[in-house]
């Protein structure tokens, strides 16, 4: 399993983060402010879960004057759900050797 | 608190082997077979039995994967949790006696983070984000 999915794990492990990481993918790009004003944390905390997103690759950043806008890059995503399909991988070349192992048992 | 599951990925992987279920079975709950074909294990076919199956370390992961026993129905069916790098699933393995052999199924369903991390996440449900990332993934094309 690769560590790009951990990472994202990682990034996602707070339920804070994966709100704040939702709203921006549901409603696009927002400013720290608006942001923090539906949190319920404040926005030095934000702040720290946004760098925390941007860590993984999961938004981006522009600044506007005097105001950072935010938005989600959902692409980034992909890892995750490719590593649940690595398990189909893993399980069929899995299979494969425990058919040779019944074949090695009728010995 | 119930958590319904609404996840909607899981793994499925079929095949028939032209062997009897009972010799299936053994290699799916003896310790040292299980070893030959899937992982070092300290396995026991006992419902709420705890185990470790365990992989090579690679980077950001130590290899081990924490399992409980769920069920055991000799030579039909047995399934137990499986626990990775944070997240939880259930691994469930059903024999069909055939004309040839077993049919043997496995599911891997329930993708979900493991409990220290779902009590966590309590005030903001984990099932309903895998549900939201799947329309997220299948709008990129």
């Amino acid at each position: 399993m690769p560590s790009v999915a951990n990472s994202l794990f990682r990034a996602l492990a707070d339920p804070t983060r994966r709100a704040i990481f939702e709203r921006l993918t549901r409603d696009g790009e927002q400013t720290v402010h608006a942001l923090t004003e539906r949190a319920g944390v404040s926005q030095p905390m934000v702040s720290k879960h946004l760098s925390a997103l941007k860590r993984a690759r999961l938004v981006r950043n522009r600044r506007h004057g005097r105001e950072t806008h935010y938005r989600a890059r959902p692409e980034a995503l992909a890892p995750l759900v490719d590593w649940i399909g690595d398990y189909g991988v893993f399980w069929q070349s899995r299979f494969d050797r425990l058919g040779e192992l019944l074949e090695r048992m009728d010995k | 608190m119930t958590t319904p599951d609404t996840s909607t990925r899981s793994v499925i992987v079929e095949k028939e082997f032209p062997h009897p279920p009972e010799k299936v079975w053994r290699a799916l709950t003896e310790s040292s077979l299980i070893e030959q074909w899937l992982l070092k294990n300290d396995f026991q076919p006992v419902a709420g039995h705890s185990f470790r199956l365990s992989r090579d370390p690679m980077p950001n992961w130590n290899g081990v994967i924490d399992c409980q026993v769920i069920t055991v129905e000799p030579c039909r069916a047995l399934s137990y949790t499986w626990g990775a790098l944070g997240m939880e699933s259930v691994v469930t393995f059903t024999l069909t006696p055939t004309d040839a052999g077993t049919h043997v199924r496995m599911e891997q369903s329930g993708f979900r983070p493991d409990q220290g991390a779902n009590y966590k996440g309590a005030q903001y449900g984990w099932q309903r984000f895998m549900g939201n990332l799947e329309r997220v993934v299948a709008g990129l094309e």
